[in-house]
């Protein structure tokens, strides 16, 4: 039998890194070794330029000032730097924050931290199509709100809140605007300066770079942003987040960011057709559900509902030869499904039917097309094991049924 | 998570999958678990009314890799058991065959559960007093 190869259209966790970024990055583990803070030799020179250009290539990314970018170990800090920063920073201004059910945990459970050092957090409800109402957002402000955060893209569904909207909303009410850009940055165009987002995190790999570094844009002009360091040291990244830098993280950060600005455009349209053509294939089968707007979409991601098939036992069927996510609680201790699905209202049950595809860079039409054919003959098998599917042929109706729930 | 070779066994070759007439006399159906959950097990045994054994066992069910292969391990061990053995066939004894990680005792506890609500099931159609050594049989 022909082996194949495994298959990964899970890039919403993490992309592979690009040749071209480990190429980069590869000098500055030996020969270039230096520390980025060591002013006084040829090594340091070198490491600070290496991470000067690299700061360049990322803002030239986000169509930003250098200045304005402070790296950090990756986007789950550059979240809590973000909140945590300017809840500290403009504490005599107020403590409301809002922001939004569906957010990662690196914001909720960040707000959840500040509740306890006395916020007061907004959580704003997304529709079905798991988008904010601009209409509670701008209800939800008051004289005490100092921050909005909201992310660009989701990392479950890939929605896309309407940023420009939620930013004039900001504008007018005289608020800071954070957005959690993980998803979007390298595979949309994301220019927080020109939309009106006052701070930006994001992350290296998620976009063909490595793991392990990240970033907060800071907006250092109308208006001016200061966040309060969450981690003191010698003050490197203008005194917002001391640590010696990860500099080959930092050049390949950077090389994937002037990649994704060269090659963004023509990606996102080769990716697109083959996860509309993965979907449609898909969405023939009975009884399935596209998850979340499909006009306010990421290029690469797909988020489908199988009815009556539980999502960590169909993965099972196709493990072997496909990587992807499953919004069912079986992948994780906890035994609740995704949160964010459920915010959408979609009944649990659904959200244990629920599988991820999140294509990439490397996805090629052939895995597109066997990833289709099988993950048909798993929902298939998995139904011919299912009582409840067994049960909807047979017109029982399934809501009406005293489950016993354990 | 790995999954013990066992699970990818009863996964991939699923035993006695289907379906028995739930409303023949000597069938008992027990239906456990809830798709809120993410787990939906239906099993049935069909009993020799002539030797008071189970005679056929079937499942199915909706839930994950280790939800399958308790309920499929489930119909093999009741085939040829007696009602009482039967309602001795303890979660952990699944725990053990399949080597579940914690995380997975639910899904044996589920299926321990779906053994006892069928033969409940079927004591109750035929009018047959739980007997004490069974007396758990109802929780």
């Amino acid at each position: 039998m022909q082996q194949r190869r495994l298959i990964y259209l899970d890039n919403n966790a993490t992309t592979p890194c690009d040749p071209r970024v480990v190429d980069a990055m590869i000098p500055y583990f030996y020969e270039k070794h230096g520390n980025a803070a060591s002013r006084s030799h040829q090594f340091g020179w070198e490491a600070e330029d290496a991470v000067d250009y690299a700061r360049e290539q990322i803002a030239q990314l986000l169509n930003v000032e250098d200045k304005e970018i402070i790296f950090t170990s990756g986007a789950t800090e550059a979240n809590n730097l973000a909140l945590k920063g300017v809840f500290e920073m403009y504490s005599r201004k107020g403590n409301h924050i809002i922001t939004v059910e569906t957010e990662h945990k690196a914001i909720l459970d960040t707000c959840k931290h500040l509740e306890k050092s006395g916020a007061e957090v907004t959580y704003l409800k997304v529709g079905e199509d798991g988008l904010i109402s601009l209409a509670d957002l701008e209800a939800a402000i008051k004289p005490t709100t100092i921050l909005v955060s909201v992310m660009w893209a989701n990392n479950e569904t890939g929605v896309i809140q309407p940023m420009r909207e939620i930013a004039q909303i900001c504008e007018k009410h005289g608020v800071l605007f954070h957005s959690d850009a993980t998803q979007a940055v390298g595979k949309i165009k994301t220019h927080p300066r020109e939309i009106g987002v006052h701070l930006l995190s994001f992350t290296a790999h998620k976009m063909y770079g490595p793991k392990g570094v990240g970033a907060l844009y800071v907006s250092r002009k109308n208006p001016r942003v200061k966040v309060t360091a969450q981690m003191d040291g010698g003050g490197h990244e203008r005194g917002m987040r001391s640590g010696t830098l990860n500099v080959p993280g930092i050049v390949g950060f950077g090389k994937a960011a002037e990649i994704a600005r060269l090659e963004m455009d023509q990606d996102a349209a080769r990716i697109s057709k083959l996860r509309d053509h993965l979907e449609q294939e898909l969405v023939k089968l009975e009884e399935t559900k596209v998850n979340g707007n499909v006009n306010s979409r990421m290029p690469h991601v797909s988020n489908i509902s199988f009815k009556h098939v539980e999502g960590e036992g169909l993965m099972m069927t196709f493990n072997q030869n496909i990587a992807v996510s499953s919004g069912s609680a079986c992948t994780s201790a906890s035994l609740e499904p995704s949160y964010v699905l459920v915010g959408m209202g979609l009944g649990d049950d659904l959200a244990h039917s629920s599988i991820r595809f999140s294509l990439g860079r490397l996805t090629t039409e052939e895995e597109v097309n066997s990833a289709i054919e099988l993950v048909r003959n798993g929902v298939n098998h998995m139904r011919e094991l299912s009582p409840i599917w067994e049960m909807y042929q047979d017109g029982v109706d399934l809501t009406k049924i005293e489950w016993s729930a354990h | 998570m790995a999954y013990s070779e066992k699970v990818l066994d009863h996964f991939k070759n699923p035993r006695n999958v289907g379906s028995l007439n739930k409303d023949a006399k000597n069938v008992g159906t027990g239906l456990v678990g809830a798709p809120e959950c993410g787990d939906v097990m239906r099993l049935q045994i069909e009993v020799d009314e002539s030797t008071g054994m189970i005679r056929d066992a079937k499942f199915k069910t909706f839930g994950c890799g280790s939800a399958i292969a308790s309920s499929s391990l489930a119909t093999e061990w009741l085939k040829g058991k007696s009602l009482n053995e039967a309602a001795g066939i303890d979660n952990m004894d699944i725990v053990e065959e399949l080597a579940l990680p914690p995380v997975k005792i639910h899904c044996s506890v589920l299926a321990e559960d779906a053994i006892k609500a069928a033969i409940a099931d079927y004591r109750q159609k035929n009018g047959i007093a739980v007997e004490e050594d069974a007396a758990t049989v109802a929780g």
